[in-house]
């Protein structure tokens, strides 16, 4: 975890007493309320369709279990008892009142936490593999990289007033799980031929109305010039982004409308002037943000002990989440393990303040006091003794956190949608829940093997449904409510946009649409093919085919 | 009541901003003017001759390169925000400060408040007009909020890092 120093806490502090200001000019009526809406946005509060939501920032998805008690305090004391992980990694509280949350950021303030920047149009929170510092497959950790953005990006004077929202994601790892390709700026960390860290630069990527996969402009970046870099890509964009339409605001269209050389052309004759400025990183600042990131001690383990090798033996049920939830680790005898927030019947993401003070102990004793969110919207203990992984799930049983379900079609993505959202054409929730009630076998969701399921209440796609392998979009048709189908998508290194099936269909029908796309998958796949390979194989005419035979469907 | 903000001081103005993009020769008023970026492109040798000093204007769209070779001969330039959430002229203020070293007065025009004069600050604006309607004297409370900031800006080029003795991993 990354630890503040004076400076970094002065910061917040200081937020916190401006915006408590600005809260009361508002509420005195000395401050117009279009001149306070981009004001609370750049802090995470929206008026939502009954109260207003409060987002509060969740740094590339790092959390202590200490900030993880204060999340938890704040769901009971200022809201109804829960909170909502986000797709970027953050929490919302759906029910805070406007008047108390200058005093919900005071509290935040006291862990090093905060709400800064995470909406309006500005750069927003830096999401990050949610693994990072735990996972086998890391070429760098991406934490280090990304609070040295978040420190950069905080309050920038020049870049606080965008054309539109700014997202940043920072993958270090063989397996892209920071969707890098969908982000305004996707970074890839790798090392170069000497061990050093460079960074591949991925520009205009995105999902909302015109999903957009990224195109790289700028590869083997040294990590030293990472900041200009950032701020000539950033100072192109104020500049040149479109304004008229904030549907064509966001960088994807720029780099689309100069051509992603034309663009590079820019952002390259810009950094001539930045590069080696005073912005330029210096080995002792690369160092001293990393060496503030406090290691957990681990300890000399073996691997697979026999505690856990018993256990798996003995306990099925544990077998089966062992098998799906958890995760290995760089280091021997440990593990990272996944805290489902998709067990059926609750709202993906949710998690109740009980819930949140368990993860918290849990993480204290068995996992270094550590907690992750990911854009899956689940809670992950990174740093998990093997040894312990029983009692763990024993206790994570207990809470209901346990559900062996990560990675399969139910661990699906999905936005608050019309339960809660003022933007949502439909709602989202209702429909993750008939999902997860046909598909409540684990047997067979397991045969099914890894499917994203992504549902976005509109086309602004919160969760992600272009991205998806089975992508659900909610749409308004003269009032009612339906539902676009698509397949696919996907956000890893292949990166690639679902493609609509067809016509939209009721709510009612989507399970069964669903269904249908599955069981065309079951027949026609080869020996050991996951969904999204055998859709890549076959082209989706033959689900559409399926699925729109019937002529009472469509 | 003065409605110029400069430096940190509300103060008389004795500039007249030329709002009008069309402006022509004949429209502006004697003293010091502040023209709009064509007609000081299409006039800047009579607009010298006129005794006064001299300012000019951008407005969002426009772009700092074009005063590149005046900087030296202009006491003013003005950048208009023609809404309080378009940043473009933020980046030419960083530009003209930055990179066209411009040291004259370099004000804020338009839709110019509180909120936004910290920001604006940093990007090197030094003036700032406060529209009719606002309080002047309400509004320079927002040149400073915070005590310090991360990274560098016109005024303190110098990122947090290269000037703060920060803590070591504790």
């Amino acid at each position: 975890m990354y630890q503040y120093d004076q400076y970094d806490q002065q910061m917040v502090d200081d937020r916190v007493t401006h915006y408590r200001e600005q809260t009361r000019r508002y509420l005195a009526g000395e401050l117009e309320e279009d001149r306070f809406r981009p004001l609370r946005l750049k802090n995470g509060l929206y008026i939502q369709r009954l109260a207003p939501m409060l987002r509060v920032a969740i740094p590339y998805g790092s959390l202590s279990s200490r900030q993880l008690r204060m999340l938890a305090h704040i769901a009971r004391h200022y809201d109804k008892g829960y909170g909502h992980f986000t797709t970027r990694q953050n929490i919302q509280f759906n029910w805070p009142l406007l008047e108390e949350v200058p005093d919900i950021l005071a509290d935040l303030a006291t862990v090093q936490m905060h709400a800064i920047q995470t909406s309006g149009n500005c750069i927003r929170n830096v999401t990050a593999d949610q693994f990072s510092g735990a996972t086998p497959d890391e070429f760098v950790d991406a934490r280090p990289w990304c609070e040295l953005i978040r420190q950069w990006s905080s309050f920038h004077p020049e870049f606080d007033w965008l054309p539109r929202k700014f997202k940043i994601a920072v993958n270090g790892s063989k397996l892209d799980r920071a969707a890098t390709m969908v982000h305004d700026i996707g970074l890839d960390a790798r090392r170069d031929a000497n061990g050093d860290v460079v960074f591949d630069v991925k520009v205009g990527g995105g999902l909302g109305r015109t999903p957009v996969i990224a195109s790289v402009i700028r590869e083997g970046l040294p990590s030293q010039h990472l900041l200009t870099y950032l701020a000539a890509v950033m100072r192109v964009y104020n500049r040149y982004g479109r304004r008229d339409n904030k549907y064509k605001a966001r960088i994807k269209i720029l780099v689309r409308a100069m051509s992603p050389d034309g663009f590079r052309d820019r952002v390259e004759a810009e950094w001539a002037h930045l590069k080696d400025g005073l912005e330029t990183l210096t080995p002792d600042e690369i160092e001293r943000v990393h060496d503030r990131f406090v290691t957990p001690g681990f300890e000399q383990l073996e691997d697979r002990p026999a505690v856990l090798t018993t256990s798996l033996a003995d306990d099925a049920e544990f077998a089966r989440w062992h098998a799906h939830n958890v995760h290995a680790h760089q280091q021997p005898g440990y593990a990272s393990v996944t805290l489902s927030l998709k067990r059926t019947g609750v709202a993906p993401g949710d998690a109740t303040d009980v819930q949140m003070d368990a993860v918290a102990d849990w993480a204290d004793a068995y996992g270094h006091g550590e907690v992750r969110v990911t854009h899956e919207q689940n809670l992950i203990l990174p740093h998990v003794r093997q040894q312990d992984l029983y009692v763990l799930w024993q206790a994570a049983t207990r809470e209901r956190l346990a559900t062996a379900n990560a990675g399969t079609l139910n661990d699906l993505i999905c936005c608050p949608g019309g339960d809660f959202c003022s933007l949502a054409n439909a709602k989202s929730i209702p429909i993750a829940e008939a999902i997860q009630q046909r598909f409540n076998d684990l047997d067979r969701l397991y045969d099914l093997g890894p499917i994203y399921l992504n549902i976005s209440g509109c086309m602004n796609a919160c969760g992600h449904h272009h991205v998806g392998h089975i992508g659900i979009l909610g749409v308004d048709k003269k009032g009612q409510e339906f539902y676009q189908i698509s397949i696919g998508g996907d956000a890893t290194n292949n990166a690639a946009i679902a493609q609509i099936l067809g016509p939209s269909f009721e709510r009612e029908q989507v399970p069964d649409v669903i269904e249908q796309i599955i069981d065309l998958y079951v027949e026609q796949r080869r020996e050991g093919e996951h969904f999204i390979d055998c859709v890549r194989r076959t082209g989706i005419e033959p689900f559409k085919e399926r699925i729109y035979a019937s002529p009472d469907q469509g | 009541m003065p409605r110029l903000i400069k430096g940190e001081s509300l103060i008389d103005d004795n500039w007249t901003w030329i709002e009008a993009k069309d402006a022509g020769l004949a429209d502006l008023p004697a003293g010091n003017v502040i023209v709009p970026l064509a007609l000081w492109l299409a006039e800047r040798d009579t607009l010298l001759a006129r005794g006064n000093a001299c300012g000019v204007w951008l407005d969002s769209d426009e772009e700092a390169e074009a005063l590149a070779d005046d900087v030296s001969r202009l006491a003013v330039i003005g950048l208009h925000f023609p809404a309080f959430a378009d940043g473009r002229n933020l980046s030419n203020a960083v530009l003209l400060r930055t990179r066209f070293d411009f040291t004259g007065e370099l004000r804020a025009l338009g839709d110019v408040a509180r909120d936004q004069l910290s920001y604006m600050r940093r990007c090197g604006i030094d003036a700032f007009q406060i529209p009719a309607g606002r309080n002047p004297e309400h509004e320079v409370a927002g040149l400073t909020v915070m005590r310090d900031y991360y990274q560098g800006d016109v005024i303190e080029p110098r990122p947090l890092f290269r000037r703060a003795p920060r803590a070591e991993a504790g």
